[in-house]
């Protein structure tokens, strides 16, 4: 599956982020990952094969999320669905 | 071609007609309008930008821009899904916006992602002359509003009545006998 890569400084945490690219939450979510120079990967998963699709969804179900966009995966073990600013920010200590 | 602004006057005037706002946050109203945009020139309807779609309009009917969801939404939280559409106290700033929980029924959301490959299957099964199962039909039923007789051909009552406002428990099932 072919991420986009988004370069911030702060590169502490893994983080990757299922969205949808026209999703009003997932660009807050986006714009507030830059703005406080965070280092993450995205999917914009309306613009995925039908594979990435599945998988994607098989990921988000595994670990017990919902299927509710954006969802964000912070060190491949913590998922926060939606734009939960107050949560991001808790997990990413900023 | 659908126009920004034409979407931002459909959905004006629908916002008027059952007493909305639009969103009072400049950027998100432009990204959404520009979502919709992008949708219907995508999937040929103004399916939902907050939301993924299967491609298929029986599938993605609930979700088409007003969805079904967006009045037990502002009733509930002071707005939609998306933000979109919002109530007076949340168009003056009274009540924050914050994501909510998503009221489309989970197997409505798997339909997005079962269809997208059961399409992609036709496809390749098309390549292959072999003969593949179509994707089940969603029912589909008759209901009409007791009070205003407004009649819909869809899987499910809508919660509010587009013409006359009245709630999902005004409307009665129509049976239809097939010969």
């Amino acid at each position: 599956m072919r991420t986009i890569k988004v370069p911030g400084k702060n590169n502490r945490h893994r983080v990757l982020m299922y969205a949808i690219s026209t999703c009003g939450w997932c660009k807050r979510a986006k714009n507030f990952l830059r703005d406080n120079n965070i280092e993450y990967e995205y999917v914009d998963i309306d613009l995925c094969s039908h594979e990435d699709r599945e998988r994607i969804r098989e990921d988000i179900i595994s670990r017990g999320g919902r299927l509710s966009y954006p969802t964000i995966i912070v060190d491949d073990r913590i998922l926060i669905t939606s734009f939960q600013e107050y949560k991001i920010r808790e997990v990413l200590e900023i | 071609m659908t126009t920004v602004e034409k979407v931002r006057q459909r959905a004006e005037s629908d916002a008027k007609s059952y007493g909305y706002h639009l969103t009072p946050d400049p950027e998100s109203l432009k990204n959404l309008l520009e979502g919709l945009r992008q949708n219907e020139e995508r999937y040929g309807y103004p399916l939902c930008p907050c939301r993924l779609a299967s491609g298929k309009f029986e599938y993605d009917r609930d979700i088409i821009c007003p969805c079904d969801y967006r009045d037990p939404d502002v009733e509930e939280y002071g707005y939609c899904y998306c933000a979109l559409y919002v109530r007076k106290d949340v168009f003056e700033g009274k009540t924050p916006i914050q994501p909510i929980p998503e009221r489309r029924p989970i197997e409505k959301q798997a339909r997005a992602y079962a269809v997208s490959a059961e399409t992609a299957a036709e496809k390749k099964s098309k390549r292959n002359d072999a003969v593949i199962e179509k994707p089940s039909k969603a029912k589909m039923k008759m209901w009409y509003c007791k009070q205003c007789g407004y009649v819909c051909f869809r899987e499910e009552p809508p919660y509010v009545c587009p013409i006359c406002k009245a709630k999902r428990e005004m409307f009665a099932e129509i049976k239809t006998h097939e010969y």
